[in-house]
């Protein structure tokens, strides 16, 4: 698929994700909107699955440990095929599959419940493990939001990772500088994250977490490095793509009125001529 | 105390649990070991011998432990994740709840020297909340061996369950009580002792205890009737409410603190079908005092002689009631 496919792929999520979130009510429509470009890639560029056969064992797994972000992994479900597309109107609707963080066990393509911060890694690092036991070449895929970075069971898996030289895991950071309260840089500073990352023995590239050329080139297998577990750090925008969200902290899961809703629309309409 | 023991050979359940799950492990590639820098603790020396590629070891890091164990079972590994029970349970708490229970990962619980088995190191090691912890999420059989025999057909229904369980290992030594015939079923309490004046249910360490206690009763004319309820959730109700109907009093005791464990198990299904009055023995909800694990036992009246005593007091509630 060629970068300017995935582009109108991603164009096309975001503004599900726009309606669905107006629609409910409810969402994190900020850190979905930076995550949309990334998840865009893993689905339909970088990763070996199959939405037919969603358990088949040597299939690639994605881990959205930034679990509060789920409709925009359910949209993008959705357009691959793993579920119904009108099934996105369910979104938080009484006994509807789609709840605000991601069930593996009634949604297919989802590999394990996150929601509290810090477990996908973790989680990750045993999928991981699990290939290099088996033999077997898939990869795993871990997001975390860098927010997210504050919980320490992240550096246990980090450390673990590098122990156990996981080349076949790879963490993408969502480095959109915005946490539910306030800024990263004024709540609790890891930035900058390519350093830590790497004097934990981990191969670290930062890039452009909305150009998708960059994305998909990171993701690229050949980018590996033999024996060592990989980070990227996307470098992103919460709210990306809608000029009054973008970068701003009222956003994470703050619900568009009838105004902002038809403004955000046009905007991202307009992005996709 | 423990008079018909005393001579009786006492076993330590880790080495059944270690010599069982390395007997499955050479049968079943995909079974895997995890633990926290434990190899010694949870006796997983034999095990890294025979399958070191297979023996997980993250460190001390328990957090990381089960989250790794969660996403070796999506792997298709069936991982043993093995640990202080304290550190286990408590530490990991939530990955316990969201990885595990809520994804349903088949990941084996193990919680070794579980309850007050490192005794004088303090109540940082107790495991006394593990019961209450586990048992409240769903998913999850609850599971406290009472001797060797019990301990290896526990890890063998573990190996062969697709899904989750929590067992809870001790290292106090135990002699047998049950039969090399034995077959677990998860949720099935067994009857050690018959007797209709009152029932005395226990579990783990405890299990010998209770049925030493009815011993002690019956030179008193009191018929007790012994369960061992090995299985915390799911309950066996039947056998419960069994027992109310037909003794009429229970006595629970539990290597536990009071609130939320075996006792309270037993008197959720008592309250719902058969109120009849019941003792719970255990830890009274204080942080246990120095002592080893059998010393703080015996404190907290659950020697033979203190749980007979507490079985003979509630017969006299019961007749005194009637």
């Amino acid at each position: 698929m060629t970068p300017q496919e995935l582009r109108a792929i991603a164009n096309h999520v975001r503004r599900r994700d726009l309606q669905a979130v107006y629609e409910a009510g409810a969402g994190h429509i900020g850190g979905e909107l930076s995550v949309t470009d990334i998840l865009t890639a893993l689905y339909f560029q970088t990763m070996r699955i199959d939405p037919s056969a969603p358990m088949a064992p040597e299939r690639d797994r994605l881990v959205l440990s930034k679990g509060h972000t789920a409709l925009a992994l359910y949209i993008v479900l959705s357009e691959r095929g793993f579920i119904p597309k009108d099934e996105i109107a369910t979104f938080l609707k009484p006994h509807s599959r789609l709840n605000g963080h991601p069930n593996r066990v009634k949604v297919p393509g989802v590999e394990t419940n996150t929601g509290p911060l810090g477990h996908g890694l973790p989680v990750g690092v045993g999928m991981a493990k699990a290939a290099k036991l088996n033999g077997q070449n898939w990869r795993t895929f871990v997001i975390t939001g860098d927010g997210e970075m504050q919980e320490g069971s992240n550096w246990e898996a980090i450390m673990s990772a590098a122990q156990f030289k996981l080349d076949n895991l790879t963490l993408i950071i969502d480095h959109n500088r915005l946490q539910q309260g306030a800024r990263l840089a004024e709540t609790n500073d890891l930035a900058p994250f390519a350093p830590k990352l790497a004097a934990f023995g981990w191969a670290v590239e930062e890039i452009d977490g909305h150009d998708m050329e960059a994305i998909c080139e990171a993701l690229a297998p050949h980018t590996v490095t033999p024996g060592k577990p990989k980070c990227i750090v996307a470098n992103t925008n919460k709210g990306q793509g809608i000029s009054f969200m973008s970068d701003n902290v009222a956003w994470h899961h703050k619900v568009p009125n009838q105004e902002q809703y038809n403004q955000a629309m046009a905007e991202l309409e307009e992005a996709a001529r | 105390m423990n008079a018909p023991f005393e001579t009786a050979r006492l076993h330590d359940c880790r080495d059944a649990f270690a010599t069982t799950l390395e007997a499955l492990a050479a049968e079943n590639s995909d079974i895997v070991a995890v633990c926290n820098d434990s190899v010694g603790s949870s006796k997983l020396g034999g095990f890294k011998d025979r399958f070191p590629d297979r023996l997980v070891n993250v460190g001390i890091a328990e957090q990381n432990m089960v989250g790794v164990g969660a996403g070796l079972a999506n792997g298709g590994k069936v991982p043993f994740v093995c640990a202080a029970a304290p550190f286990l349970t408590g530490r990991a708490l939530e990955q316990i709840k969201a990885d595990i229970a809520y994804s349903l990962a088949n990941v084996k619980l193990v919680g070794i020297s579980s309850g007050m088995a490192y005794g004088e190191l303090g109540p940082t090691h107790h495991s006394i909340e593990d019961f209450a912890w586990i048992r409240a999420l769903p998913n999850i059989p609850v599971i406290a061996p009472a001797d060797r025999v019990e301990t290896a057909a526990a890890v063998r229904w573990a190996a062969q369950h697709d899904g989750p369980c929590f067992l809870r290992l001790s290292r106090v030594g135990v002699p047998d009580l049950l039969p090399e015939t034995f077959a677990f079923e998860p949720g099935k309490a067994d009857l050690l002792n018959e007797g209709d004046d009152v029932t005395i249910i226990a579990n783990g360490v405890l299990s010998h205890r209770a049925l030493q206690a009815s011993l002690i009763l019956k030179k008193q004319g009191i018929a007790a009737r012994v369960l061992n309820m090995s299985t915390v959730r799911p309950i066996d109700a039947g056998l419960i409410r069994q027992a109310a109907e037909e003794t009429g009093a229970i006595v629970t005791c539990e290597e536990h603190t009071i609130f939320g464990g075996l006792g309270s198990a037993v008197a959720e299904v008592v309250v719902e079908t058969r109120p009849v009055p019941m003792k719970f023995l255990g830890v009274p909800g204080i942080f246990a005092p120095t002592g080893s694990a059998n010393f703080l036992l015996d404190e907290f009246g659950m020697s033979p002689d203190g749980i007979a005593s507490a079985a003979a007091d509630l017969v006299g509630k019961k007749h005194n009631r009637q």
